[in-house]
């Protein structure tokens, strides 16, 4: 069953169109890597699927619903979450407090979301930080917060926005085994991701950007063999 | 093992909080001063006040420099019902807060998308145009001002001449009630949420949380409290006027105790108030006769000495002080 379908997408930040016309599909249970170099609308993307920003022509649908032009909020609540590029920790509270606000969003009780969100960290393995302010958290940590307050909504579908981006090398295997933990509890994951490696050893299919524009779309295998995909992004080395 | 205690009993339990209100009650038992028993008055109006300002300015983070619209709506209903209509205060309080409430959700709508110093400057525009409306509406007597009726000493009418305990015992239970009610909230999901919004509006959204709705509720609720202590002011000093409930000093006296104290704790805007009324209260009877201001001269010294060495206001002491 396809949970999420973007139809002809498009946003225009005025004249210029930062995503032009893309459609895609994403299967429930799947991982679907999207890449494409800096500026090329994805996370752009991103906001226009999760309602940060109204697109300009097209509908979504998930789980066959269309959510086109609904709150962030309220998709949600309809459960697809997302993290940010950029971490949106909130820094004068605990790691478990900014799980708890994620954790509130299915319960009012207090009681019952502490225990979803004592569960949920000790799944993204935060436990033993759970008391830390989080402006005391390492890189690599608040980014498995963002994940872990992401999760506490108990989202079907998970948009990871450069979830790995300055990790080092330890760090990024950790986050992979994270993101193959969080498939396995049946959750969806579409990734924004520039480690190549990541995208290619965990994507069913690799959705790739250019200009605004879906100019590939493939499993793994096939995309480092795609010319265009090449030309645009990989380079020359990568094929080799 | 972190305390999840949500209940209100929890509150009682802290015997610092208790010895503190048992002193409190019984303090203006000591004295027959009526001025101390005035500052004390003053002291947890201003608290509660600012505990009302507190859910939209410091949980919330939307900085209100309006906040005197509310308090003079509920100033004007309480004495404009009794005196036009022989309305007791109790209930012209509560049409007030109503009044507030309607008012909040009107201008709420547009101002609270706006984000930092765009809402502060809004809310204190539409707080100027308040006070030149009342200076110069005609049935509530413009700038002249309204004196209270005088009516018979009693609970009903909502009027003390002689004594002032009585207000101070109304004023101890709103203190209180709203004190109870911040304690409660803040540890709730939507003090959660008033939080979360502050610190990340995006991140908030994100994780499901209706933030217009959040806000426009700490807007409405700070909004109707605020009112009931105008009531209370009009109530006990008997005569308003559109600078003594309606101006930007009374806006701000609000934002300067809760920030001073501690903005967005619940602790926060009882410190503040305990500093800074008795403060301006004092200061006024010893410095005012000497030129207009001194006293607001010391404000300023204090608030300045606070934001660069303490910015999180003295409830920042009181933490460093137990670590």
């Amino acid at each position: 069953m396809e949970i999420l379908k973007v139809e002809n997408l498009t946003m225009k930040f005025g004249s210029l169109a930062a995503v032009d016309n893309v459609s895609m599909a994403v299967k429930e249970g799947e991982i679907v890597g999207l890449i494409g170099p800096n500026g090329a609308g994805k996370t752009t993307f991103f906001n226009c699927l999760t309602g940060y920003l109204q697109p300009y022509k097209g509908s979504i649908f998930f789980k066959e619903k269309e959510i086109t032009g609904l709150r962030p909020n309220q998709i949600c609540r309809l459960g697809l979450a997302r993290t940010f590029q950029v971490v949106q920790v909130f820094k004068e509270m605990t790691t478990w407090e900014n799980v708890l606000v994620g954790a509130f969003c299915r319960t009012r009780d207090v009681r019952q979301a502490y225990a979803q969100t004592i569960e949920v960290l000790k799944f993204t393995g935060l436990a033993d930080k759970k008391d830390q302010l989080v402006g005391n958290l390492t890189i690599a940590d608040q980014k498995r917060l963002e994940i872990s307050k992401a999760l506490a909504t108990k989202p079907k579908l998970l948009m990871l926005d450069e979830a790995m981006a300055g990790l080092n090398a330890t760090e990024t295997k950790e986050a992979i085994e994270l993101i193959k933990k969080i498939r396995a509890q049946g959750i969806t994951l579409i990734i924004v991701e520039h480690v190549m490696e990541v995208i290619m050893s965990i994507s069913d299919r690799v959705i790739v950007f250019d200009s605004g524009r879906k100019i590939a779309e493939d499993v793994p295998a096939k995309i480092v063999q795609n010319p265009r995909v090449i030309e645009a992004y990989l380079g020359v080395s990568f094929h080799a | 093992m972190v305390k999840m205690e949500s209940s209100t009993l929890s509150f009682f339990k802290n015997p610092t909080i208790i010895i503190f209100l048992i002193i409190l009650f019984l303090l203006p038992h000591f004295t027959q001063n009526i001025h101390f028993h005035h500052v004390l008055i003053m002291f947890l109006l201003y608290a509660t006040l600012s505990q009302a300002w507190n859910f939209i300015g410091g949980f919330t983070g939307l900085v209100s420099f309006g906040h005197a619209t509310f308090f003079g709506i509920g100033a004007y209903a309480a004495l404009v019902l009794l005196k036009k209509f022989g309305l007791t205060p109790w209930v012209g309080m509560l049409i007030g807060g109503g009044l507030a409430a309607l008012l909040a959700f009107l201008i709420g709508y547009p101002v609270l998308r706006l984000k930092g110093h765009y809402f502060a400057i809004s809310t204190f525009a539409i707080a100027e145009i308040m006070e030149r409306l009342f200076l110069n509406w005609k049935y509530v007597e413009g700038a002249i001002g309204l004196p209270a009726p005088v009516l018979e000493e009693n609970f009903l009418n909502f009027m003390w001449y002689k004594n002032k305990l009585p207000y101070f015992y109304i004023v101890f239970i709103f203190f209180l009630v709203v004190l109870l009610l911040a304690y409660k909230i803040n540890r709730s999901r939507l003090g959660y949420y008033f939080r979360a919004i502050k610190q990340s509006i995006d991140a908030a959204e994100g994780l499901g949380i209706d933030t217009a709705k959040c806000k426009m509720v700490a807007f409405i609720l700070s909004a109707f409290l605020t009112s009931l202590c105008g009531s209370f002011y009009a109530q006990y000093i008997l005569y308003i006027d559109p600078p003594s409930v309606l101006s930007l000093d009374i806006s701000i006296k609000i934002v300067l105790v809760t920030v001073l104290g501690g903005a967005g704790t619940v602790i926060g805007p009882i410190l503040g108030s305990a500093i800074l009324i008795p403060l301006s209260e004092y200061s006024r009877i010893l410095l005012g006769g000497t030129g207009k201001g001194i006293d607001l001269i010391v404000f300023g010294a204090l608030i300045l000495l606070i934001s660069v060495w303490q910015p999180q206001g003295l409830v920042g002491l009181f933490r460093q002080g137990r670590k």
